[in-house]
């Protein structure tokens, strides 16, 4: 009884915190850990989510190789506080070779296992539920939702799935040392690396305190090099919502059609292949990006519906850096870079005519 | 069962609770498109046409895996979703390669039908065009030029029958459905994915243009040979209720595409039926092979020779009805004809994708003949019924060709539990003989869609355990306890043969159950009830008896195999 006052405590402590996922898709991590301590279950999981699939981000790798320790203790918390028996850390294969005989010097009897994802799940690995199936040597795919893993997880039984950032902060919050501070990578920069910094700075201000703010005109993609959102110069006055990821991007040297086809080509090769609209649109996107006249209302049409119809949240962000790069960069792009776009007058027009709703 | 309230494009509506919203909208009338989803499997969520914004709730849910709840309100039909059904659908075209002349799909195909509803200006080019066909045996084939990666046929070859011969490769766009590479798996030719395949990508190999090209051959006698489930099924796909027996609209049909002759395989069913019930008696009698199992499903018996050949000794080696009707033809027909067997060209019109492989069997030859040259599925006579304008629905009736009187016991073929059964009341009746009094034995109890059913049936003092096993699926928990039984009937595909890989698309459950009614109906009327009383039955038999053909006509052998 008095254990589970404690525990119970644990978890009060980080739904007072506030403390949010930050695997990208900021879930109530307190929240998360009580429901999956209420859901019913002969055996109870946690997953310590370091696929870190994102490009550009490099947060996951920076925490466990200098906090393991920290780590462990916040996989070890959340094991107690919903009485899992077993937690997982899943690693991509590098962060396995790299992190692995340390992780297990740390975890001794603690009953933690190291998993290796397969170079193979890619991206989408690091979904939520694809990281289940990966772990079950199910199809890399996402499940569909309901039921969420919080009820029916890991071979079916209740499971917390955090990013290992999150676990890092939860441990910390049950200290009482979490002061807010978030790590940010940041790229393209004069200082690259990751910073731990306080998570209400605004972009501008992240910048300003790494030295890394650039001479010349330029724009940033926070949030990952693939699914983050694109901002002007003007833009920077805001925080860094979801992963903690700036790469800037100095206007003289950017070459758009170089850019998007780097998304495309990203996405289209990491899609799981499972639902029509990311299956389907991100090979038609690519097609139409690689033509010789790109039919960009098609584009912003095969984009908006998956945004609207995608199976999960690989599809529904592929979106996010186009959209965000039509509304906020294209227009103040000087004219030379707006030439070297193909096709660009249709762009120019069908971004006019977009509403890029939701 | 518990029933919930909500409102769909504003009309108050009620469900049970635990439907999706897709079937929650389809029994309140209200159709919502959708491509992958099939009430026979789980919901995957893949398509995602059957998209439906939901009051309160942020972008567009699947409705076919979204639960509906108390109080929803619902909506299927707004801007959005036109607009996201009409982009989805364009981009399921460029998936599917459309040479549709040709395509049995052309008269009732999804895509076709929805475009309809959701039109687009501008299309993708077909991306798939150069992908593989790939030709399992001389019965299923998979044109991957069509496929649009809905994995029906994934789920029915895994998730239904169990035999996982399909094999998803791949992601993204460049992910296939394609035959395992393990060695050790084989298709039985079931042809479940070809039944739930909606865009004829998983499809039987078409034998229609052999049999074009037979009539048209002026020196051939061309015989169709229906068997007892198609008759309870073709409607189907002229719009004629589930389960309306058409077999006399069929015959005209096929007299119109000029078939020389029309023949019941109800008749084949009896001779089996008798052949079996013997075998049944002899073994029981004599110490022999018990459990008897059932071999008139090709499915099965394949199954057994990849997969199970300590079984074979068990199988009844009863030829199956088409084979007997088809040799019956090519002998004792030919003969009293005065036609040349090698003139004779039988088509069987079957619910069956394995039929064709059965047919092109080198064990079942008949003087150097296949006894049934080309077996059509219900899709293919459908299709060639269609395509020479003409609808079922609308034709007149004609009693098919002697020798073949109808009977009412062959009919009961098509259902699950229904060979058993045949077989049983055969063999009361020969047990009996010397009373002369027909016995009331009522089998129906065990004819049902289950997958597995177990009875005692008490045949003359003696209590035979039987089993009726549907579903290829199912079949595993019987063969670990064969010792409990004296008697199974198998059947590969779920429902039995009326609901076999070569039935008309779509078939689910409810269909299923549509049809075994029908069938059962058509017994319950039918004057002439049992193998036993059919005359012509009996006098064949005392004609291939008297002319020592009955090795060559009744019975076969199986024996392990690792190919085709």
């Amino acid at each position: 009884m008095q254990e589970k006052i404690i525990l119970k405590d644990a978890i009060e402590k980080i739904k007072s915190s506030n403390l949010k996922g930050k695997g990208g898709a900021n879930f109530p991590t307190g929240q998360k850990w009580e429901s999956v301590l209420d859901a019913k279950g002969d055996k109870k999981y946690v997953v310590c989510n370091g696929s870190e699939g994102e490009p550009g981000v490099k947060k996951d790798a920076y925490i466990l190789e200098n906090y393991p320790e920290q780590l462990i203790k916040g996989i070890n918390l959340a094991m107690d506080s919903v009485h899992a028996k077993e937690g997982i850390i899943y690693l991509n294969q590098n962060y396995y070779k790299k992190f692995n005989s340390i992780l297990r010097k740390i975890i001794k009897d603690l009953p933690i296992s190291v998993f290796m994802k397969p170079v193979n799940a890619g991206y989408v690995g690091g979904v939520e539920t694809v990281v289940l199936n990966v772990i079950e040597n199910k199809r890399f795919e996402p499940r569909l939702r309901p039921p969420f893993p919080v009820s029916k997880g890991l071979y079916g039984f209740p499971t917390i799935v955090n990013n290992v950032e999150t676990l890092y902060d939860a441990a910390l919050v049950n200290e009482g040392k979490y002061s807010g501070d978030k790590f940010f990578t940041i790229n393209g920069a004069k200082y690259n690396g990751v910073f731990p910094l306080h998570e209400d700075l605004t972009i501008m201000e992240i910048l300003n305190l790494t030295e890394n703010v650039p001479e010349k005109d330029f724009f940033v993609q926070v949030g990952g090099d693939a699914s983050g959102q694109i901002l002007n110069q003007n833009q920077l006055n805001q925080k860094v919502t979801s992963v903690g990821c700036i790469t800037i991007h100095e206007i003289s040297s950017h070459d758009p059609m170089k850019l998007m086809n780097y998304w495309m080509d990203f996405f289209q090769k990491e899609s799981c292949g499972q639902c029509t609209p990311c299956r389907e649109g991100t090979y038609r996107i690519k097609e139409i990006l690689h033509s010789k006249n790109p039919d960009w209302k098609i584009l912003i049409s095969l984009l908006q519906n998956m945004k609207e119809t995608s199976f999960c949240g690989l599809g529904s962000s592929v979106c996010i850096p186009f959209f965000s790069y039509f509304k906020n960069v294209v227009s103040v792009l000087p004219k030379n870079k707006i030439n070297s776009i193909k096709n660009s007058s249709v762009l120019l027009k069908a971004i006019s005519e977009a509403s890029f709703n939701g | 069962m518990v029933k919930i309230k909500l409102k769909i494009n504003g009309k108050r509506v009620e469900c049970e609770k635990g439907d999706n919203i897709l079937k929650a909208a389809e029994n309140n009338g209200i159709i919502i498109p959708a491509l992958c989803r099939h009430p026979d499997f789980k919901a995957k969520g893949n398509c995602r046409l059957c998209v439906v914004e939901i009051k309160g709730r942020n972008g567009l849910f699947s409705s076919c895996s979204t639960e509906a709840e108390e109080g929803m309100e619902i909506f299927t039909d707004t801007e959005p979703i036109r607009v996201s059904r009409a982009v989805n659908l364009r981009l399921l075209f460029g998936e599917h390669s459309q040479s549709c002349d040709e395509c049995m799909r052309k008269f009732d195909c999804p895509l076709i039908y929805m475009e309809k509803d959701y039109p687009s200006k501008e299309n993708f080019n077909e991306r798939k065009n150069d992908r593989k066909v790939y030709k399992i045996a001389n019965a299923i084939e998979f044109d991957l030029s069509r496929c649009v990666d809905c994995r029906n046929c994934f789920d029915a070859c895994s998730a239904l029958q169990k035999i996982n011969f399909l094999e998803l490769e791949g992601k993204n766009s460049g992910q296939k459905i394609v035959p395992t590479k393990n060695g050790n798996i084989h298709c039985i030719l079931c042809g479940q994915c070809t039944l739930h395949c909606p865009v004829s990508s998983a499809r039987e190999q078409q034998q229609w243009k052999d049999v074009e090209s037979a009539i048209n051959n002026p020196k051939k006698i061309v015989i169709a040979q229906i068997a007892p489930s198609v008759r309870v099924s073709i409607g189907e796909e002229f719009g004629i209720p589930h389960g309306e027996l058409v077999l006399e609209q069929m015959v005209t049909a096929l007299k119109k595409l000029n078939f020389d002759y029309v023949f019941d395989v109800s008749f084949g069913a009896d001779i089996t039926t008798m052949v079996e019930s013997k075998e049944l008696l002899e073994r029981i009698e004599k110490g022999g092979k018990l459990p008897m199992i059932t071999s008139c499903c090709p499915s099965w018996v394949l199954y057994c020779e990849f997969y199970h050949p300590e079984l074979l000794p068990y199988l009844t080696t009863s030829r199956s009805p088409q084979i007997h009707l088809g040799g019956i033809v090519k002998t004792y027909w030919a003969k009293k004809m005065n036609v040349e067997p090698k003139d004779i060209v039988v088509v069987s019109i079957m619910p069956c994708t394995s039929k064709k492989y059965e047919a092109s069997r080198k064990e079942l030859m008949v003087n150097g003949l296949h006894p049934v040259d080309h077996v059509l599925t219900v899709r293919e006579l459908a299709f060639m019924i269609k395509k020479n304008g003409m609808d079922l629905s609308k034709l007149e009736k004609t009693l098919p060709d002697s020798p073949a009187g109808e009977t009412g016991s062959g009919v009961i073929y098509g259902e699950s539990g229904g060979v058993m059964e045949s077989a049983l009341r055969a063999a009361a009746f020969v047990l009996n003989k010397e009373k002369e009094k027909e016995i009331d034995i009522n089998f129906r109890k065990i004819r049902t869609l289950e997958g597995v059913k177990e009875a005692v049936v008490e045949v003359s003092g003696k209590k035979l355990r039987i089993a009726v096993v549907n579903g290829i699926g199912n079949i595993e928990p019987i063969i670990e306890n064969l010792k409990d039984y004296d008697y199974i009937e198998v059947m590969a595909c779920p429902g039995g043969c009326i609901a076999g890989g070569g039935q008309p698309i779509p078939t689910t459950q409810e269909i299923r159950k549509a049809r075994v009614n029908a069938l059962a109906g058509i017994y319950k009327k039918s004057k002439i009830r049992k193998a036993y009383e059919n005359k012509p039955v009996a006098d064949m038999l005392a004609w291939t008896d008297s002319e020592k053909l009955n090795d060559k006509l009744l019975f076969t052998h199986f024996h392990k195999r690792r190919s085709y």
